[in-house]
């Protein structure tokens, strides 16, 4: 190989370097879950509300499970608790909390309609939805 | 001059090294589309580079899926409307775990460890911060058939969470071995899988021995298959 094809062949290289990096960092990033957020949505799209998120993480940290899931009664299913404004006003589920006393008032609809909409019920990072052969139908992210 | 030429050409394909790998590694699409960039550039300076115009079903990963930021904040998390106001009042999950012991999975906090040593003492009452859970230090070794060590189940970090009521009797029957338990009902999201998977540590190559943690006696040996013992032709 003489030098000439050596410089035109490396400028290619360069070139089709820098058209690969320039590709890599324009594609779209995989979605990062926070694992163990709860997007609850039986009823929120349907009403024109973004889904609600429930993070676990930031609850946990405040509470035990034991004051949710043994005192409050909320089911170890996600989106499994039927949960409706009427009840929340009402006092039970969020409503137990998110009532201006033990926490911030349910007038702060975006705090908890935050999802994005048409997001389906599920929880986040959970490891059936992380099989490489999914066990149930995977959801889009 | 050509040495100058070398070292560009190495220079620039260094910088989009880590690209492509990331590309690989994020999702077998998009070295699929990084890849169709690559030829058709080729394309246009004439001459097609053998190793580019394979199958693109060929790429390193297929299957493998990798978190680039477990505890992406809100915003960025993929669920998270960024087009709702309040969505940037939530709290990032990194700026609360700053200070919290970490571990390799899940929300990579060791949440046991964080409520040990004193750095989280979150609420057994709704209302009363100075109501103490009642905890019961009882464990449970439950020997496994498998070469994996023995599972050894810890009511104490449970108790420290959970109330009696949220295992038994509806998850386990409170009687020593008499619940069947397996690995794929685990998974699946069954028996602790109910939990761990979920809310609390998921099972991951990194996490057996939190539950598997009995190590088996050192002359054990695992059961042979018989198929494979009674063959005549072995
Ligand atoms: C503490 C959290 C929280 C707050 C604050 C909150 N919601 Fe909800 N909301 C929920 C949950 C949980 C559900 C059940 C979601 C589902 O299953 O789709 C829900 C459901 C709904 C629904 C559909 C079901 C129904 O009850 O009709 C509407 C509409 C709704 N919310 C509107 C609002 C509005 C408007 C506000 C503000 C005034 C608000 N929400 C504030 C948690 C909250
Ligand atoms: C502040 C209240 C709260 C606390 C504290 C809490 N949870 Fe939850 N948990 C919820 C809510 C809300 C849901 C969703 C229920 C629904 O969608 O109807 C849920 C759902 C779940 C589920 C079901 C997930 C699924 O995919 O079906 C599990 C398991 C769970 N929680 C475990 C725990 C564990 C373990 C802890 C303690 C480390 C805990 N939770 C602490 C409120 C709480
Ligand atoms: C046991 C009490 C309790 C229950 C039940 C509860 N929360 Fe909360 N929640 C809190 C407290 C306390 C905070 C922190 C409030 C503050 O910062 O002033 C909070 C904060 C939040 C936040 C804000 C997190 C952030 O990043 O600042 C969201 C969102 C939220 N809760 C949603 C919900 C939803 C949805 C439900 C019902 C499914 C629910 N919570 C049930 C006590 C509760
Ligand atoms: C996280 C779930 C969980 C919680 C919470 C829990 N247990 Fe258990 N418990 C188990 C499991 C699993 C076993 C073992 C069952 C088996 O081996 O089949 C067990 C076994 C038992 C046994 C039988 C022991 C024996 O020697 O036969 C008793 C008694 C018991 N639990 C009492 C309690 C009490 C009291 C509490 C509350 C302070 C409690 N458990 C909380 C999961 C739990
Ligand atoms: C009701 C929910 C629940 C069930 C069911 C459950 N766990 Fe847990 N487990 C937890 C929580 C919450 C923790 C605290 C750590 C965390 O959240 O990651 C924990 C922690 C542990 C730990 C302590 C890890 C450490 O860091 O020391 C072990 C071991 C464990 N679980 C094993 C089991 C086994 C084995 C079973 C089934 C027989 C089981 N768990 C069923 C909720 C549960
Ligand atoms: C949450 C606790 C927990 C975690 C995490 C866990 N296991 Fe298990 N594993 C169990 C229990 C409980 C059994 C049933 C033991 C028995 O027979 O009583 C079991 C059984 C098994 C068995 C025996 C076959 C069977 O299905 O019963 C194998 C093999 C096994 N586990 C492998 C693993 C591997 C590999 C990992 C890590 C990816 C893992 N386990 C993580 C709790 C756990």
């Amino acid at each position: 190989m003489n030098a000439n094809t050596e410089r035109t062949a490396a400028w290619k290289l360069a070139l089709l370097g820098v058209i690969v990096w320039v590709g890599a960092t324009l594609m779209p990033q995989p979605a990062q879950a926070e694992y163990a957020d709860v997007v609850i949505n039986n009823y929120a799209d349907a009403a024109g509300m973004r889904p609600v998120v429930f993070p676990h993480w930031y609850h946990r940290i405040r509470f035990r499970c034991k004051v949710c899931h043994a005192d409050l009664g909320f089911k170890f299913k996600a989106g499994g608790n039927k949960i409706t404004m009427a009840k929340i006003i009402d006092g039970k589920f969020c409503g137990a909390c998110h009532n201006g006393e033990i926490s911030w008032s349910v007038e702060n609809c975006g705090m908890c309609h935050s999802g994005i909409p048409g997001t389906p019920t599920h929880i986040a990072g959970s490891t059936v939805q992380q099989l490489v052969a999914p066990a149930y139908k995977a959801l889009k992210k | 001059m050509k040495n100058t030429i070398k070292k560009i050409t190495l220079a620039a394909s260094l910088v989009a090294l880590p690209f492509i790998v990331s590309a690989a590694d994020s999702q077998g699409g998009s070295l699929m589309m990084a890849a169709t960039t690559a030829v058709s550039s080729a394309e246009i300076t004439g001459s097609v580079p053998e190793k580019l115009s394979v199958s693109n079903a060929n790429v390193f990963n297929r299957l493998l899926k990798k978190e680039k930021d477990p505890n992406a904040a809100p915003p960025d998390d993929g669920y998270h409307d960024p087009a709702n106001d309040a969505t940037t009042a939530l709290q990032p999950p990194k700026v609360a775990y700053e200070g919290l012991p970490t571990t390799e999975f899940g929300n990579r906090v060791d949440w046991v460890k964080a409520l040990d040593s004193g750095k989280l003492n979150p609420r057994y009452d709704r209302q009363d911060p100075d109501v103490e859970p009642f905890v019961m230090d009882l464990d449970i070794v439950r020997p496994v058939k498998a070469s994996v060590p023995d599972v050894v189940f810890p009511h104490k970090p449970h108790t420290q969470w959970l109330h009696c009521s949220n295992c038994h009797p509806k998850i386990f029957v409170p009687q020593r071995l008499s619940n069947q338990i397996n690995m794929s009902a685990i998974i699946l999201g069954q028996k602790c899988g109910v939990c761990h998977g979920k809310v609390s540590f998921p099972p991951t190559t990194k996490s057996c021995k939190k539950c598997h943690s009995k190590e088996k006696p050192a002359n054990w040996k695992p059961p042979l298959s018989e198929a494979s013992v009674k063959n005549p032709w072995r």
